[in-house]
């Protein structure tokens, strides 16, 4: 099953890169200028999200450097401790719905530093897999499209988030224990 | 919402700084910020211009069309407001594949162009449309089959057996999903609820 799976997603890009043109070739579509009509939107698109973009990463990276992120994950460890929960992974699930660089190289250093095999390089590499980045993924699409008003789309992604951490601990703490 | 949360992280991280005597560091993470978010945009752009292309040729070949007839039904009970055979579901089911095969430099421009179609369809250019809400929904809390990333980090500091994570994975991000589902759906119907006055049922509107 994981194999096909693996095959399914290393083939998929190459196939659709072939197939799409032909596909559209056949049906008497002129593809080099069509995709270059197309193609013009993407850079367009990428610049909007630049303002959105920024906005978001300075705040993330302030909350960041200042110590306020260190500051919350410190105060909620005695918590953790008392749930049986590693507190080493609190601040991925802090960090998960912000920055995915930021979580990535987080999860790389619990990995690093406790062992992929250990229960906390397992909880990280399952919190890492089994969400994306909330702020990031609102942040871009809306701003693509020049949404201002996103309602209750962030409350609904942070919701997913700390149900998905939660999870993530649960079913971990579970299966390889 | 996001309002309060941008202020919020700036004040506290301000606050912060502060109290730790080292006013530097805003100006520094400020501007670091400031750099990560173009570089991140810039990075975009190949790959925003290069799936756009494709899909545009997918979209004048009518396969977007085949896709949402054939597909669409699977998930068109998330997407009520979508009319049937709109290319924005296409788009929909597009993103969602790529996403599942944890093609995420693929699934991004596919999800953007669902967004693109879903605004022509949305009333108010400002605010998003519940359609929009969903497709956020199911992107933030991301099912993926695969977590190809994890799975070669895991190798790179041998580990036994990388893809034990897959299964615990794959529970976590349904776990997150149905999660993610109904959430949406609760906040939609409040939504609508608070849109119509209560007294009045939709029926009556619609005699007029």
């Amino acid at each position: 099953m994981l194999d096909w799976i693996n095959v399914l997603s290393a083939w998929a890009v190459p196939v659709m890169i072939a197939f799409i043109p032909l596909y559209a070739y056949l049906k008497r579509i002129p593809v080099y200028e069509s995709f270059v009509d197309g193609a013009k939107d993407g850079f367009s698109t990428a610049i909007g999200i630049i303002p959105h973009l920024v906005g978001m990463m300075v705040a993330i990276s302030v909350f960041r450097a200042s110590g306020a992120l260190d500051f919350f994950v410190g105060w909620m460890t005695p918590l953790l401790e008392s749930l049986r929960v590693p507190p080493e992974v609190l601040p991925l699930g802090i960090l998960r719905p912000l920055t995915g660089t930021g979580s990535l190289a987080f999860t790389t250093d619990l990995i690093k530093t406790y062992g992929p095999d250990s229960m906390i390089g397992r909880i990280a590499s399952t919190v890492q897999g089994s969400t994306d980045t909330t702020l990031y993924v609102l942040t871009v699409y809306f701003g693509a499209v020049g949404i201002k008003n996103g309602r209750y789309a962030l409350k609904v992604g942070l919701f997913s988030d700390i149900v998905g951490f939660i999870a993530a601990i649960c079913v971990c703490l579970l299966m390889f224990s | 919402m996001v309002n309060k949360i941008w202020l919020a992280l700036i004040l506290i991280g301000f606050i912060f700084a502060v109290l730790k005597g080292d006013i530097n560091t805003v100006t520094k993470a400020a501007f670091d910020g400031a750099a990560t978010g173009v570089t991140v945009s810039f990075g975009l752009i190949s790959v925003l211009v290069f799936w756009l292309g494709i899909m545009r040729l997918a979209e004048d070949s009518g396969l977007v069309k085949v896709i949402s007839r054939v597909l669409g039904p699977v998930v068109s009970f998330l997407f009520p407001d979508v009319p049937k055979n709109h290319p924005a579901m296409g788009y929909i089911l597009s993103n969602m594949s790529a996403n599942l095969l944890g093609l995420g430099n693929a699934a991004t421009p596919m999800g953007i162009r669902a967004m693109q179609e879903l605004q022509e369809l949305n009333p108010d250019k400002e605010t998003a449309s519940p359609a929009m809400c969903t497709l956020l929904a199911l992107n933030t809390a991301s099912i993926t089959l695969i977590p190809t990333t994890l799975i070669a980090i895991r190798l790179n500091f041998h580990s036994a057996n990388a893809t034990e994570i897959v299964g615990s994975t794959l529970l976590a991000t349904a776990v997150a999903t149905a999660a993610a589902i109904v959430a949406d759906r609760w906040y939609r119907r409040r939504s609508i609820r608070r849109t119509l006055p209560p007294s009045s049922p939709p029926t009556l509107s619609l005699k007029r």
